[in-house]
């Protein structure tokens, strides 16, 4: 909402306050303010001139030189460019020495003929072209009422304004107009003010029936004007309009809207002849049309409410009114409309129709009923006013039922909730400033008028006694109760998770948990599990996730495109899965990417590239430090490698994976090269909570060596297991050290060699009851897997 | 003999002096003090002398013995300590070369900001609660007062799955659900987490962003609660100097309602570019929690009270940091996740 200072000050005095400073004081109490602008800024030396004589240029087809009157001694000569530039005409000229915004006026030549000034367009005066007039929006203003020569021009169109741009909450759709806002200012400012009346006195009987056929119009109020006269609207009118963001149109269209920004009450001027008598207020056919005043023509459903002549549509109730009752130039009886719609249904027409209106804007928030009439009667007045014609008797059909009613609160209930200690006295005469009347003693009646529909409990009475009494002079304190803070398990474990991550070198992204269907389908996600959005904004972000892998692959494919070839993340967020709920399944994730160098210290000879055992290092390093025991087990899966990807288990259920990122959708999805991945489920890293102290060994330990020869096929982790459940405790650690194939062994055999040390805590080890164990192993191994042991 | 010691003595330390190896002075050693040496043959010749100048040759040879040995010990230490101080030089290193250096990953700048406001309301008794990005219209929406043909409610700005679920577009219905859990209780949390809202990516607006909500309920909780609370996390955040400024403002939520400035950190109030020169920076709203919202949950509004407020985590690490745009905080470049 736009506030012209100007004009405010015709109600309230605040001519000693700048726009800046009266914005700082609303702001502070009550609505915060988003700009002020000053609308004269950086304008000086402009003036009304009368064109005297108009040429063209010799040198230039689309120039013309001019003599024009502008109250000094002699004429002067100005070059104009502009299409609409004519002799008899008073134009605003800005003069040699003029400033304009990021301009100053000098004397020059245009195409050899000399140019004392300039004369101008509205938009170079910094005027927005939505508010200029259509036939001036290319070419110079003109003034069609009568002015005098030579003077200032920023007085004529009320430029020593400033306007002061209110950002509205919801709640405080009682300052959409200029009736609302006064009562904010003279609260906050404590100051006398009056208010916009209205006198219509008619004797005239109106023959405009309405009928309401609909419950979302309680009340509907007409008058009729007639014999009016057409024409642009009095400079004060076209200057107000302007200042409060609205392109001035006709005498007509302009009252109403000068009267719903002063009243807030959006009212609609009908041509009567047009109209007819008959006024049916109803809901609309399905597939019904009517052409808008925008000229585009609407097909309404019947959510939607409508304005007849008892026949067809001629306006959307409270949204726009129809092409075929417009009125125009030759229009000489009205009829005004002013009526209450139901917000909800507005709103809702207003949305399904895409069109948004400073009428529909108010409706959607509720007018008050209260000045429905009011302003109907205000705006029957400026019309005799300013076009003539002959106001008829108001017309109505239905009720109004005022919004005024009772807030019961005490002095107690606001202390307590605002930690003060403001006593009774103090706050009624807060209460007061804002026009809300009380009485009682500790527990107060206040009276709400109709024009504060957001004032509904003792809370919202609390919040205007805080604001006003000042958010600044309430006291700082800390809730005085006591209670235990802690970080829940599932928080610790995320932190111990990105700990061990960061310390083995990964950094943290976060990724969008939007996607494509194509992304959230790779990685097994599955097409009929797949969250996705009923109305997605794009393709790329239609669904939610299913795993953090593609996400980490478009961060490591950002990266590598950006010579950044080393790329090593990890990110810790969820996935959603479908299953028939009313919500999806929402589950934690851990996962990683690497690729690149793992290492590389070259200047030390050393360059390791990652490779699967980097990303597998990894995971181990993870599960080893939170204390977890997993198995891994060679699968396949689509988007990964065949032969380098494993499941990592977990008490028999699998947890995650690690791997090679196929290379086929390392290459054409993710365009890079080798990439290693893994992705864990994080909840499913929750180990012991508690950690029991064991025994530091006092006694030796005893080391074997274990090379074995065995099917190529079989992996080493399997044969871990077989070692480790034959071995019995006294298998203290277990070491892979060297996997061997080639000439000493058989095509289809390797070797794989351990290290194996013994221990018992409570005594000193035999060599023979080492001997024992480590054949018993060499037993279980040749058993389970056709392993000897290597010569 | 006397004179043979002597000459002996001479020629000794001489070849010690002259051996520059610990192999050489070991050979010296051998040579004069060995058994097959000349010292052993002069104690040897010892028998034939008189009674009179056997302890005097005898404490001569001593005398010689020892000094040869102690002189020998000296220079065998001297060239001990030049051998080593050669083989050290040979070991030299350029010791300007890169080290193997092993460097742990970093911690993304928004995990950084919920960390340390995490760290700082669990010292304020608070614990910290989640709930599902994935919300019902509910727990979203209607039970934080905003039915369903509520103004503030636009179906374009939300990201909705199906009419009754959609993505949280803030971290509200966490409250909600703490509120009905704890079945009139009084509560103390901070909920941190994801959310989303239907706008164009661009450098001030991200369709996902973080928030970190912070709620407490109890008898007798003020609104001097909530600004001396927000006032330590501001300290926190920004450093002791920073003071806080409410303004009036509306959620649905809460009543009353607040915006909350604190003054510039960069100019500390008298005006510049991040502040546009009003000395005071917009940083999150709260406000009481609203009857509705209270009752709605379980509790008696005339008897329990509360705060709530709500903080964006990009726009604190953008304000803390001077990131110019949202979208750094998730297009993962390295070299932005690496300043942090």
């Amino acid at each position: 909402m736009l506030l012209s200072k100007k004009w405010l000050n015709q109600y309230i005095d605040v001519s000693d306050l700048s726009g800046q400073a009266l914005g700082d004081l609303i702001t502070k109490n009550g609505i915060e303010v988003e700009s002020v602008t000053n609308r004269g800024e950086g304008l000086s030396g402009i003036v009304v001139g009368r064109v005297l004589s108009c040429e063209k240029h010799p040198e230039a087809d689309k120039l013309n030189v001019t003599k024009v009157d502008i109250g000094e001694c002699d004429p002067v000569q100005i070059v104009c460019g502009a299409p609409n530039v004519g002799e008899g005409q008073y134009v605003i000229v800005a003069k040699v020495g003029a400033r304009l915004p990021g301009l100053k006026i000098k004397k020059a030549k245009l195409r050899g003929v000399e140019s004392h000034g300039m004369i101008c367009s509205l938009e170079e005066l910094g005027f927005e072209k939505k508010q200029i007039r259509e036939d001036e929006q290319d070419g110079i203003h003109t003034f069609r009422e009568s002015v005098q020569v030579g003077a200032d021009v920023l007085d004529l169109l009320d430029l020593n304004d400033e306007v002061i741009e209110l950002g509205l909450t919801p709640n405080r759709s009682d300052c959409l107009s200029l009736y609302g806002i006064i009562h904010e200012v003279a609260a906050i400012l404590e100051r006398p003010y009056t208010l916009p009346t209205a006198d219509a006195t008619s004797s005239s009987p109106s023959a405009v029936t309405i009928e309401l056929a609909t419950p979302n119009c309680p009340y509907y109020a007409a008058r009729e004007v007639k014999g009016v006269m057409i024409s642009e609207s009095p400079q004060w009118l076209k200057n107000t309009l302007i200042a409060e963001g609205v392109r001035p149109i006709n005498n007509i269209v302009d009252v109403t809207n000068y009267v719903m920004l002063e009243m807030g009450q959006p009212l609609h001027a009908f041509d009567s002849k047009k109209l007819g008598n008959s006024i049916v207020v109803r809901q609309a056919k399905d597939g019904e049309e009517m052409v808008t005043l925008d000229d585009v023509t609407r097909t309404l459903d019947s959510s939607m409410m409508v304005i007849t002549d008892g026949k067809v549509p001629v306006a959307i109730a409270g949204v726009m009114g129809g092409a075929s009752t417009e009125v125009d130039a030759t229009t000489t009886d009205i009829v005004l409309e002013s009526a209450y719609f139901d917000s909800a249904s507005v709103r809702k027409t207003s949305r399904t129709l895409g069109l948004r209106s400073d009428s529909s804007a108010r409706f959607e928030k509720d007018v008050d009923p209260e000045r429905v009439v009011l302003a109907l009667d205000r705006a029957a007045q400026l019309i005799e006013e300013i076009s003539g014609g002959v106001v008829y008797d108001a017309v109505s059909s239905g009720e109004t039922t005022s919004r005024a009613r009772q807030i019961e609160v005490s002095i107690d209930y606001i202390n307590k909730r605002l930690g003060m200690t403001l006593d009774r006295q103090t706050i009624v005469q807060i209460l007061e400033r804002l026009g809300l009347t009380t009485e009682g003693g500790d527990v107060l009646t206040v009276h709400i008028p109709s024009r504060r529909p957001d004032l509904e409990l003792p809370a919202d009475i609390t919040e205007e006694v805080a604001r006003l009494y000042g958010y600044d002079s309430l006291p700082s304190t800390l809730p005085a109760s006591q209670s235990k803070g802690y970080l829940p398990v599932i928080n610790a474990l995320r932190r111990n998770t990105r700990r061990v991550l960061q310390g083995g070198g990964l950094s943290q992204a976060i990724t969008y948990s939007l996607t494509s269907e194509a992304h959230a389908t790779r990685f097994g996600g599955e097409a009929d599990q797949l969250v996705r959005l009923a109305m997605p904004m794009s393709e790329e972000r239609s669904v939610l996730r299913t795993s953090l892998i593609p996400g980490l692959l478009e961060a490591a494919r950002y990266n590598t495109a950006r010579q950044q070839s080393n790329v090593a993340l990890y990110e810790t967020g969820r996935v959603y899965t479908e299953h028939g709920d009313t919500l999806p399944r929402e589950t934690e994730r851990v996962a990683g990417v690497v690729t690149g160098l793992w290492m590389d210290h070259r200047s030390q000879g050393t360059r390791i590239p990652v490779d699967y055992f980097v990303a597998k290092g990894i995971v181990d390093t993870l599960v080893e430090t939170l204390r977890l025991e997993v198995t891994y087990e060679a699968v396949s899966m689509p988007d990964m490698h065949p032969g380098r990807t494993a499941n990592i288990v977990m008490d028999g259920e699998v947890i995650g994976y690690v791997g090679q990122v196929h290379p086929g959708t390392s290459k054409d999805v993710y365009g890079m090269k080798e990439v290693y991945v893994f992705e864990l489920n994080l909840s499913a890293l929750r180990g012991e909570e508690t950690l029991l102290y064991q025994d530091v060994p006092r006694y030796p330990s005893i080391a074997r060596d274990l090379a074995l020869v065995l099917p190529r096929a079989t992996p080493a982790g399997v044969v871990e297991q077989t070692i480790r459940q034959a071995a019995g405790p006294l298998l203290i650690d277990l070491v892979l050290f060297d996997v061997y194939t080639g000439e000493n062994v058989g095509a289809d055999e390797k070797s794989i060699a351990f290290s194996l040390k013994f221990q018992d805590p409570s005594r000193t080890l035999q060599d023979e009851e080492v001997t024992a164990a480590y054949e018993t192993i060499v037993e279980a191994v040749r058993a389970a897997h056709g392993a000897e042991v290597r010569a | 003999m006397k004179e043979q010691l002597e000459q002996l003595q001479v020629e000794a330390l001489e070849e010690i002096k002259q051996a520059s190896t610990q192999k050489s002075l070991n050979d010296v050693r051998i040579k004069y003090l060995g058994k097959k040496g000349p010292m052993t043959e002069v104690l040897r010749g010892m028998g034939k002398l008189s009674a009179e100048e056997r302890p005097i040759i005898g404490e001569m040879a001593n005398t010689v013995r020892t000094s040869i040995q102690s002189t020998l010990d000296a220079r065998i230490e001297e060239v001990k300590a030049i051998e080593l101080e050669e083989k050290l030089r040979a070991e030299t290193l350029d010791v300007t070369l890169p080290g193997r250096t092993s460097l742990p990953g970093h911690s993304h700048l928004l995990q950084q900001i919920i960390d340390e406001m995490e760290d700082l309301f669990v010292g304020l008794g608070y614990t910290i609660a989640e709930g599902p990005e994935v919300e019902t219209d509910l727990y979203n929406f209607e039970m934080l007062n905003l039915p369903k043909d509520h103004p503030a409610r636009d179906m374009q700005d939300s990201f909705y799955i199906t009419e009754e679920t959609l993505l949280r577009t803030h971290t509200s219905p966490v409250q909600a659900r703490t509120m009905l859990e704890a079945n009139g209780k009084p509560i103390r949390i901070i909920c941190p987490g994801k959310v989303y809202r239907r706008d164009e990516d661009d450098a001030t607006h991200s369709h996902q962003f973080m928030q970190i909500e912070g709620l407490v309920v109890d008898e007798a909780i003020s609104m001097a609660d909530l600004k001396g609370t927000l006032e330590v996390f501001v300290k926190q955040l920004f450093g002791e100097a920073r003071e806080i400024r409410l303004r009036p403002s509306f959620f649905p939520f809460t009543e009353p309602s607040v915006e909350v400035d604190i003054s510039c950190f960069k100019c500390g109030g008298k005006g510049c570019n991040v502040c546009k020169g009003t000395g005071w920076i917009e940083i999150l709203g709260g406000g009481m929690v609203h009857p509705h919202v209270l009752e709605m949950a379980g509790y008696d509004s005339s008897v329990m009270s509360g705060f709530a407020f709500g903080i964006g985590v990009e726009r604190m690490a953008m304000l803390k940091h001077g990131v110019d745009d949202i979208r750094h905080f998730y297009t993962n470049d390295l070299r932005f996740i690496e300043q942090f």
